[in-house]
C-alpha cells in the first residue's frame, strides 16, 4: 500500500473503526473520530442513553478501541466521577475519562449530575455532542433545539417558539477551569480544544456542534458544509472560556446570512421571511453579548485581547468584518 | 478485522456484558446507492475527503482510496473535495 501522505492536518491514527451503525453523513460519528485523535489509547467513555450507544454497536461488539461504559440516560457525568474516584484509588494516573453525551441528556436529563460534578470540580472531561433534539428516538425537541426549528414534537405550525439553552454560560457560572464550543467541521480546532483540556485537572466542559441529516432533514452530502455555516453565520460561536476569561477563537472576516445556513435544512422550511430576520437579529444580539464578555472578561483579568482593534471596529454595526479569517 | 462472533446461549456468554470485538464484521459498503469514485488525474491529494469521511472508508494513502467494503456513499468527500474530482455514481 501507499505511503501515508506527509500534509495531514490531523493526525493520522484512528480509534473508532469502520462497520459502525451511524447513519450516512452523521456529525456524531466524526466529532468521536476527531475527540479520540486528541484523547489517545490511554481513555476511558462513558455514554448515557444517545445515538452513540448504538453507533457502537450491539452487543459484544464495539466500535471504539477504548474502554465504553453504557450508563443510564441521567447518568453521564456521575459514572464518570465514580470512575475517576476509582482510578485515583487505585493509584492510576494519566487515564482520560470522558463522560460524552448527547444534548439532551445533557441540557435536559444529565444536567444533575453535570452540574453536580462541576460544583465538585471532580476531575473528568465532559463533552456533549450537541445535534439540537433527541435524535436517537426519532427527532423529539430537547432544551438544546434552537428557536424556529421543527421536531417531531414541535411541529412546522408550532416551531419552538423558545431560545436554545445557554448551556456554555450555565458550565461557566460553576467556575470550571475550561469550557469551550467545537465544532465537527473544524476538526483542527476540535482536537486542540480536546488536548488541552485532557490536560486540565478539574472538571471541563467541551460542546461540540454535530450534524444529524435526518434530524435536521437534510441531504447527507452537507453533514461539513452546514456546520461550518453555522460558525460563519455565527449561530455556533466557537469560544474557550478559560477561568472565567471568554475568547471567541473564530471571527469569520465576513459573516455568512443566516439564511444560508437555514435553507440547507428541512427542519427550518416553514419560516417565513420575517422570522428568519428575526433569527438574523437573534444571532447579531448574541455575538454582540459575546464580544462585550470577551472584552470585559480579558479587562478584568488584566489580559490582553487578540485582535483588538478589529473587535472594536465591529461597534459600527452589525454585521461588520472583524478579526482573524 | 474482527469476525462476526456467535452467541448460541448463556454458555456462549462472558461473565459480564463486555465486547469480544469490533463492529468492523459489518460491511456496510451494502449501505450505500451511490458510490464515490476519484479522478485521480484531478485529485490533488489534499486529503480532506479522508479528513471528513464519517466511516473511515477513505484510506489514509497516497493517493487515497475508497474502500468500499466500508463506504455508506454519503457524498460528504464529493461534497468536501476542493476541486471536485469526486463524482457520486449510481449503479456501482
Ligand atoms: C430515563 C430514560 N428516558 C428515556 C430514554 C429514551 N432515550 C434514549 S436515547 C434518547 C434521546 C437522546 O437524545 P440526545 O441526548 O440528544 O442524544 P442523540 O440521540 O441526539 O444523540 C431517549 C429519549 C432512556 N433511554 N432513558
Ligand atoms: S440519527 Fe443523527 S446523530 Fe443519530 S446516528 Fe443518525 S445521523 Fe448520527
Ligand atoms: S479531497 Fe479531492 S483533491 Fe483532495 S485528496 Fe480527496 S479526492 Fe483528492
Ligand atoms: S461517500 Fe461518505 S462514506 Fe463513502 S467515502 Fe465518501 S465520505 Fe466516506
Ligand atoms: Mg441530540
Amino acid at each position: 500500500m501507499a505511503e501515508v501522505p506527509k500534509k495531514l492536518t490531523i493526525p493520522a491514527e484512528e480509534y473508532i473503526c469502520s462497520g459502525h451503525l451511524a447513519c450516512q453523513g452523521c456529525g456524531a460519528a466524526l466529532a468521536m473520530r476527531y475527540a479520540l485523535k486528541a484523547l489517545g489509547p490511554n481513555t476511558v467513555y462513558t455514554v448515557p442513553a444517545c445515538c452513540w450507544s448504538v453507533i457502537d454497536g450491539p452487543f459484544p461488539y464495539t466500535t471504539l478501541g477504548v474502554p465504553l461504559f453504557h450508563i443510564a440516560f441521567e447518568a453521564a457525568a456521575a459514572s464518570a466521577c465514580g470512575l475517576s474516584a476509582g482510578l485515583e484509588m487505585v493509584g492510576k494516573k494519566g487515564v482520560n475519562v470522558v463522560a460524552w453525551a448527547g444534548d439532551g441528556g445533557t441540557a435536559d436529563i444529565g444536567i444533575q449530575a453535570l452540574s453536580g460534578a462541576a460544583e465538585r470540580n471532580d476531575n473528568i472531561l465532559y463533552i456533549c455532542y450537541d445535534n439540537e433534539a433527541y435524535m436517537n428516538t426519532g427527532v423529539q425537541r430537547s432544551s438544546s433545539t434552537p428557536w424556529g426549528a421543527w421536531t417531531t414534537t414541535t411541529p412546522a405550525r408550532h416551531f419552538k417558539k423558545r431560545p436554545k439553552k445557554n448551556l456554555v454560560d450555565i458550565m461557566v457560572a460553576h467556575q470550571i477551569p475550561y469550557v469551550a464550543t467545537a465544532a465537527m467541521a473544524f476538526p483542527e480546532d476540535l482536537i486542540r480544544k480536546v488536548s488541552k483540556a485532557k490536560d486540565i485537572e478539574g472538571t471541563k466542559y467541551i460542546q461540540i456542534f454535530a450534524s444529524c441529516p435526518p434530524g435536521w432533514r437534510m441531504a447527507p452530502e452537507y453533514a461539513v458544509k452546514a456546520v461550518r455555516l453555522a460558525v460563519n453565520t455565527r449561530i455556533w460561536p466557537q469560544l474557550e472560556v478559560e477561568h472565567g476569561v471568554y475568547t471567541i477563537n473564530r471571527k469569520p472576516r465576513k459573516y455568512t446570512p443566516v439564511a444560508e445556513y437555514l435553507k440547507l435544512q428541512g427542519r427550518f422550511a416553514h419560516l417565513t421571511e420575517e422570522q428568519i430576520e428575526q433569527m438574523q437579529e437573534m444571532v447579531e444580539r448574541e455575538w454582540d453579548r459575546l464580544l462585550f464578555l470577551e472584552k470585559s472578561t480579558h479587562e478584568m483579568a488584566g489580559l490582553p485581547l487578540a485582535g483588538e482593534k478589529a473587535a472594536a471596529s465591529k461597534e459600527g454595526g452589525a454585521g461588520a468584518a472583524a478579526g482573524q479569517g | 478485522m474482527t469476525e462476526k462472533i456467535d452467541i448460541r446461549g448463556a454458555c456462549d456468554m462472558p461473565p459480564m456484558a463486555k465486547s469480544l470485538g469490533r463492529m468492523s464484521w459489518n460491511k456496510t459498503g451494502s449501505w450505500r446507492n451511490v458510490t464515490p469514485v476519484i479522478d485521480y488525474d484531478k485529485c490533488t491529494r489534499c486529503m480532506l475527503c479522508w479528513k471528513f469521511c464519517p466511516d473511515l472508508a477513505i484510506s489514509c494513502t497516497d493517493p487515497p482510496e475508497i474502500i468500499l467494503d466500508y463506504c455508506k456513499g454519503c457524498g460528504v468527500c464529493a461534497e468536501e473535495c476542493p476541486v471536485k474530482c469526486i463524482e457520486m455514481k449510481e449503479g456501482l
